[in-house]
């Protein structure tokens, strides 16, 4: 394949099939953001250092800015646009409000996506372990304590999923 | 990051086919290193050789005494695995000290230990680094090296190797199983990365086109007594200054066998025979661990801002020693101990 050759991709983002052809070197990120408008998933560092572009790939919480659209071929992605259901906000959402877990709201997104993934992953029993297990989610802020609060709150009501 | 061409592997062969077939081609499988490296244009492959749909799926199957982790699996996959957990805690511990979830979701076996030393002049294209542009000369040895090195360097390269898994991988004495255009052959952990020497810019002995395909771990898992102990600038989702990894077997208060290795120190997971050896048949006391610390750190070179990291590694290594004793109190993140 010569390089400025498209590839075929087919994903589904947020319930919805989306059949395209892209570039290789685009990131599933700046797919998302600049191609679909779907801008929830936000660009920080683009580097993986920040969360701030986690979306949820085939279940599990990825990074979308280390993610080449093209190496996602037939993948199942929800983003922030999709996390909410028919009837209202999505638990995570309403706790976060609850709790005060944003000051700027940047990293938000990102956040709650990678809290979906962590209580999907079911690894996290103590406030200590949900801590740890949501490091990879920076927040400048400084609203750690109330993303942390809305997270437990959540896990320990077991209202998710 | 450049223009490349991208194709998605079938099988394993062709994998190694299609990138032994260009000097530029690259596998690609999680991407977290190799992604961010194109985007700074360190890494620069005309063609990627996507291979997330090739090999072993399964994190880790039985092999014989031991295991088998497949190389294509993910890190996270690994690290909860029932038997990872059960037989080889310190391995699990090990992944779970190293990157953020996430990543750990998208980075495979293999790829953990092809990734590429974090040295802040190695990323910065504007600045000489032996590693990245050889005979350009080496920023860090005259420039702010607190997070280098201390053993193995050279005068071309003071990097660290910055993996936490692979220094669990050096204690457990595993075995790296690869395939390429030749065949497939087998590296003895210790001898799968290498000291900067005259040639930094080459960091292990994995041919161009050559694929990991499984790491098998022997019998002894350490699961009774272990620590993996991580030293760092924040508590978590920091690559380390001083790990390190340590496997007892005891006899009551005697030590049988001990497995001592080190991340953070060098170019590769530090591991000193002679340290080990010399516990062997003592007793669990501080005093012998930090005799064994002392063999461990021998020849040990301090540049002008990391000389504290020989110091830290010592008192690094006796603790997680004395952590190992009781695995039960050690805490998320690869912590000290309370």
């Amino acid at each position: 394949m010569l390089p400025n050759d498209l590839t075929p991709v087919t994903l589904t983002i947020n319930g919805r099939r989306h059949e395209l052809r892209l570039e290789p070197w685009v990131s599933l990120l700046a797919l998302l953001r600049e191609r679909l408008d779907l801008t929830g998933s936000k660009k920080g560092c683009d580097h993986g250092q920040c969360g701030a572009c986690t979306v949820i790939c085939d279940g599990k919480r990825i990074i979308s800015c280390l993610t080449l659209a093209v190496m996602k071929n037939g993948a199942d992605i929800t983003t922030i646009e999709g996390v909410a259901k028919d009837n209202g906000l999505h638990p995570l959402q309403k706790a976060f409000i609850e709790h005060d877990a944003f000051q700027c709201g940047y990293c938000t997104p990102g956040q709650i996506c990678s809290a979906i993934g962590l209580l999907k992953e079911g690894k996290a029993r103590t406030r200590a372990d949900v801590k740890e297990l949501m490091s990879g989610n920076l927040c400048r802020c400084g609203a750690n304590v109330g993303i942390i609060d809305a997270i437990m709150e959540v896990k320990e009501g077991g209202n998710y999923e | 990051m450049n223009k490349f061409s991208f194709t998605q592997a079938r099988s394993i062969p062709e994998a190694i086919t299609e990138v032994s077939a260009r000097d530029e081609a690259c596998f690609v499988a999680g991407g977290t290193n190799l992604i961010d490296l194109m985007k700074y244009f360190i890494a620069k492959p005309e063609t990627l050789v996507d291979i997330n749909n090739v090999g072993e799926k399964e994190a880790v199957v039985q092999n014989g005494d031991g295991v088998r982790l497949s190389g294509f699996a993910t890190n996270a996959d690994t690290a909860y695995h029932p038997l990872i957990e059960e037989r080889y805690p310190l391995l699990s511990r090990a992944i779970l000290a190293g990157a953020s979830p996430q990543i750990r979701n998208m980075a495979t076996n293999g790829g953990n230990l092809l990734q590429r030393t974090r040295c802040y002049y190695f990323y910065d294209v504007n600045t000489p680094c032996n590693k990245r542009a050889p005979g350009s000369g080496c920023s860090a040895i005259g420039g702010y090296n607190r997070i280098m090195a201390i053993l193995g360097t050279s005068d071309q390269c003071i990097a660290v190797f910055p993996s936490d898994m692979c220094v669990a991988l050096a204690a457990l004495e595993a075995t790296v199983q690869v395939s390429g255009p030749s065949g497939d052959r087998s590296i003895a952990f210790a001898d799968f990365h290498r000291l900067p020497g005259d040639t930094p810019e080459i960091d292990n002995n994995l041919q161009h086109g050559e694929i990991i395909t499984a790491l098998d771990l022997p019998a002894q898992g350490f699961a009774k007594n272990h620590s993996y102990l991580k030293l760092r600038d924040r508590n978590s989702y920091a690559f380390a200054l001083v790990s390190v990894a340590t496997g007892l077997e005891l006899d009551g208060d005697s030590i049988r066998t001990a497995r001592i290795a080190l991340g953070g120190v060098a170019h590769k997971p530090w591991r000193v025979p002679e340290a080990e050896a010399f516990l062997e048949g003592k007793s669990t006391t501080r005093e012998n661990f930090n005799a064994a610390a002392t063999i461990l750190l021998e020849g040990a070179v301090p540049y002008k801002y990391n000389s504290f990291k020989i110091e830290l590694a010592r008192r690094a290594i006796v603790r997680n020693c004395l952590m190992a004793l009781d695995p039960a109190s050690q805490l998320p993140g690869a912590q000290p101990s309370e």
